[in-house]
């Protein structure tokens, strides 16, 4: 008797079945996986009827049960988790980011500062470092001299230290790292074209020195070495710039233009796409650089760079 | 009588529309870039332009709400937007009136509980006027509201209607409105139907009511297939950028 091995029937089952990394089976219909394939939704589109789901940012619970996004954007699922993310938002601070910000208010032993977020986070007197020593306490003489250490407009780096009840961010400049920001320039750019990557100071090699804010603030200066940083701790909070020769100036400029040019055709900001944009950017002079077709010649360079 | 005939022996009106046709919309989201959100929206002849700021935090302390944000709507018109040219101020009591019914409309839509002690600005300039203010503030302040990821529970699109010679019209352009026509507006999440406003200032008899209402109605769901399409396009085209 002659066996006859058949090719196994396609499974006519309406599940898909997708087990993942814990073993845990993905039971949607075929029809709410295409949902989720097309991903662009609208506030109010109904994303998924499933009562089981988790509802994330971005998304909200109609009366009937279902649930609905609430801002344009993509669909991002986790397993049961379903969110919504938006290409514009504002900043949402993680505890760990770094950020750039800008002194709003100085008021009783804190500071408000501007982090792009929908609040103003804090900065605590006690969450800086102080002149004269890591380990020194802070006095009453250091509570009537804030301003001394940072005034209002003053721009700074610094990590988020925590959330309040009120889901405004805590901060704190208590590394070397940290600090008032000098001897460069400021640009802005949409908060989500920049990622969280190992680390966000970057020396770049034409002499400058890149601060990449997770917040969309991003801080472009002269180049410093860590030594000269540590050698005066009162010199961590003075206003004063240093002196940066012509060509040092260029640099930057070219560097604040550069990000400027990727920000506006709203391609991510790393140090990759930094220098590819920078070295794209070499065949024009500086100022051109803010010119409509030169953008795009040098963004198209970046996308053709990093293929 | 001099009256202008509104309505012509062919069934069009003074601009060329028939009576169900809504003005051309031509609309572009994310036109400013300093703002948090933007967008452009002619509809015929009106033109406006709404800025979305926040949610930021509170510029002064008598603003801060402590369970949600507060929305702060301005609205301002541009000394050329008529034929007269005029400065007008930001103060108009009519102007007023209009901001406040737009900030009474967002305030139930935007999840406003999810931005306790902050504020959202809503700034719009019309920079043309002919006609259907509201409606025009509406759509352009749901456009980049959407356009600055703000949550919110579904669109607003409004849209007006009238009544010339008994015949119920949409979309009133300045002539008309001008013209003693009574004219509602209305404004509604096209997902449910829901009316989050409803105006209108003069006398309409009441068996006409229920033919105008439609009319505005499906006015406004035609509107928000318009935005609904403009917004999956400009999402669609940031995505493709990203990559």
């Amino acid at each position: 008797m002659a066996f006859q091995f058949l090719s196994p029937k396609p499974s006519s089952q309406k599940f898909i079945v997708d087990v993942d990394m814990d073993g845990d089976i993905d039971m949607l219909l075929k029809t709410e996986r295409k949902n989720f394939e097309s991903q662009v939704v609208t506030p109010g589109q109904l994303i998924t009827s499933d009562a089981q789901s988790m509802r994330g940012h971005g998304t909200y619970t109609t009366e009937s049960g279902k649930c609905a996004a609430s801002v344009a954007g993509v669909v991002e699922r986790v397993n049961k988790l379903i969110s919504v993310k938006s290409l514009h938002a504002r900043y949402n601070g993680e505890v760990g980011d770094l950020v750039i910000g800008r002194i709003t208010e100085v008021s009783h032993r804190r500071w408000k500062v501007d982090i792009n977020s929908r609040q103003d986070a804090v900065l605590l007197l006690s969450a800086i470092n102080l002149p004269g020593g890591i380990q020194r306490r802070k006095t009453e003489a250091d509570e009537l001299q804030m301003r001394k250490f940072f005034s209002e407009g003053d721009l700074l780096v610094a990590e988020v230290q925590g959330h309040f009840q009120d889901g405004s961010s805590s901060l704190h400049t208590r590394n070397l790292k940290y600090g008032k920001l000098r001897n460069g320039s400021f640009v802005v750019v949409p908060q989500t074209l920049v990622q969280r990557g190992k680390t966000h100071f970057h020396t770049l090699p034409y002499g400058v020195d890149l601060a990449l804010g997770l917040n969309g603030y991003i801080w472009v200066s002269k180049h410093t070495t860590q030594s000269s940083k540590d050698q005066d701790s009162d010199a961590i909070y003075s206003n004063e710039n240093e002196e940066i020769d012509q060509e040092r100036r260029e640099a930057i400029a070219r560097v604040c233009n550069s990000i400027n040019a990727l920000s506006r055709h709203f391609l991510h900001i790393n140090d990759t796409t930094i220098k590819l944009a920078y070295e794209a950017s070499l065949h024009f002079p500086v100022k051109d650089l803010l010119k409509l077709d030169v953008m795009e010649a040098i963004t198209s360079e970046v996308k053709a760079g990093l293929r | 009588m001099s009256r202008l005939e509104l309505i012509g022996p062919q069934g069009l009106r003074n601009d060329g529309r028939r009576v169900k046709e809504l003005r051309k919309i031509n609309c572009k989201p994310s036109v400013l870039s300093q703002a948090d959100g933007s967008a452009y929206i002619e509809q015929g002849n009106t033109k406006c332009l709404a800025a979305v700021y926040g949610p930021r935090e509170a510029r002064t302390k008598a603003q801060v709400l402590h369970n949600r944000a507060n929305i702060n709507v301005e609205i301002s018109l541009a000394p050329f937007c008529m034929s007269e040219r005029k400065k007008r101020s930001k103060s108009d009591k009519r102007i007023l009136e209009i901001a406040s019914a737009v900030k009474q409309t967002f305030e139930t839509i935007i999840k406003t509980e999810l931005f306790a002690r902050s504020q959202i600005d809503i700034y719009l300039q019309i920079l043309q006027f002919d006609g259907g203010t509201i409606q025009i503030c509406i759509n352009a302040a749901t456009l980049a509201l959407i356009d600055a990821g703000i949550p919110m529970v579904d669109y607003v699109c409004a849209c007006s209607a009238g009544c010339i010679d008994n015949e119920p019209v949409l979309d009133l352009n300045y002539v008309e409105e001008s013209h003693d026509t009574p004219e509602l507006t209305v404004a509604l999440l096209p997902k449910t139907g829901k009316i989050t406003l409803l105006q209108m200032e003069s006398r309409l008899h009441v068996d006409k009511f229920q033919s105008v209402m439609e009319m505005a109605t499906t006015g406004c769901k035609k509107i928000y297939h318009i935005l609904d399409e403009v917004v999956r396009e400009n999402v669609k085209d940031l995505l493709e950028k990203k990559k």
